[in-house]
């Protein structure tokens, strides 16, 4: 087996790990961890596109490549903007939950305007 | 028989072994510490992928800066458990779950093996872009990030800044202006103030360094400029320096830099070379690493700003 074939069956199974700890995870933090799994799932995936796109004396097609550097950078920022609201999210209410049903209970009392 | 195939099947499971680990760690800070193991794991599998620049990226960018954004949310959650968050899904819930990401993963593997033989490539254009008359850049990344695609990058640079100004206005009304609140604890470890005064000073050669190169080898502005931003968070986490005031004048000059050096030149197009974004052949060098150095500052101020998060209001 060819080292992009394996390179791509790691793409597939972070990509399957990361959407069941998406699902399952309660905790925002964890679920932004998972989606971050997903993502470099998704890159490794165009990663392999890049490895057998060689041509032209490259032994890699630059152009996925390069998009896959922007696309890291820009799954940070993404990342960093999520943290800043989970966290604004717990200054407010003093909790870190996403569940509907717990923002509806009558007394809970803890969010502040 | 040579060894790099075992090399090869043994890093795919550490790499898959780790993720495993930071889906199913109980605790939150266990999950980060194998998150950015498995990121620099899998900057090796970049390289065995002839992706040398993805790696510099993914190590620096996806492992460390994303490590540390995460570990400090971690820890300014505090006493927020993770069964607080909610009650753990249920077995229904967890079985189909499982079934759907296997569902996912299983179409991801069929696609990969039926992958279109040959392959379709742009590498030929790519190789215009870095081989054009007088661009000479030895490095074809480089020469798509800011000749071929220079539209996206530049665009790229705005995301970063929208996101800046996004996790600022998160922040309490009255806090606006204020500093972030600090990265490290109140008396930081000695330690810790060791490795900062160490390591800042060298990290930071080695970050310009990498960009520098960045026109010839594996390198360039984002790679110099993540770890630019990291000496500098380390620096934040010793307590040496704190997170700047979110009104100081440097600091937003220093954000908008990059894509407003890349605008204007982009702008210059048509005068210079005849379309927008087109460099003209003699000076295109030149001109790329004067619109990277820019980006490079504008990387290394803006990552540190979107880890230390919006303006807090008080002083500790």
């Amino acid at each position: 087996m060819s080292p992009w074939v394996l390179a791509g069956l790691v793409g597939a199974a972070l990509v399957g790990l990361g959407l069941y700890g998406l699902i399952l995870h309660p905790h925002p933090l964890r679920k932004l961890l998972a989606f971050n799994l997903i993502g470099s799932g998704v890159f490794l995936v165009f990663g392999i596109v890049a490895r057998r796109g060689a041509a032209a004396g490259f032994s890699f097609d630059p152009i996925p490549q390069a998009m896959v550097i922007t696309g890291i950078v820009v799954a940070f920022a993404a990342s960093a903007l999520a943290v800043a609201l989970i966290l604004r999210l717990h200054a407010e209410s003093g909790r870190v939950t996403l569940d509907p049903e717990a923002w509806t209970k009558p007394d809970d009392g803890a969010a502040k305007s | 028989m040579s060894v790099l195939p075992f090399l090869d099947v043994a890093l795919a499971l550490l790499v898959v072994g780790l993720a495993v680990w930071t889906i199913a760690a109980r605790d939150l800070f266990a999950s980060v510490v194998g998150y950015v193991a498995y990121g620099l794991l899998l900057a090796l599998v970049w390289v065995r992928l002839y992706a040398p620049d993805v790696a510099l990226t993914e190590a620096a960018v996806g492992s460390g800066v994303t490590g540390v954004l995460l570990i400090t949310a971690g820890k300014r959650l505090g006493a927020a458990r993770a069964g607080e968050a909610g009650p753990s899904p249920g077995l229904a819930l967890k079985l189909f779950a499982g079934a759907l990401a296997l569902l996912v993963a299983g179409a991801l593997v069929a696609i990969i093996l039926i992958l279109p033989d040959p392959a379709p490539s742009l590498a030929p254009q790519a190789a215009a872009a870095a081989d054009g008359p007088g661009a000479g850049l030895g490095n074809p990344i480089t020469a798509v990030l800011i000749s071929y695609r220079s539209f996206d990058t530049m665009l790229e640079k705005v995301v970063l800044i929208l996101a800046v100004l996004g996790v600022w206005s998160v922040g309490a009304d009255k806090a606006w202006g204020a500093a972030p609140a600090p990265l490290g604890r109140r008396n930081p470890y000695g330690a810790t103030v060791f490795l900062a005064q160490m390591l800042a000073p060298v990290g930071a050669v080695i970050g310009v360094h990498i960009f520098w190169v960045g026109a010839d080898a594996p390198g360039g502005a984002f790679q110099g400029g993540a770890l630019l931003a990291a000496m500098w968070m380390i620096a934040m986490m010793a307590r040496i320096t704190e997170p700047p005031r979110v009104d100081a004048r440097w600091l937003r000059l220093a954000l908008v830099a990059g894509p407003a050096v890349f605008l204007i030149a982009g702008l210059a197009g048509p005068l210079m070379a005849g379309s927008f974004f087109a460099f003209p052949h003699a000076f295109a060098k030149p001109i790329i690493l004067f619109i990277e150095a820019f980006m490079l500052l504008s990387i290394a101020v803006a990552l540190p700003a979107l880890v230390a998060g919006p303006p807090n209001g008080r002083s500790e």
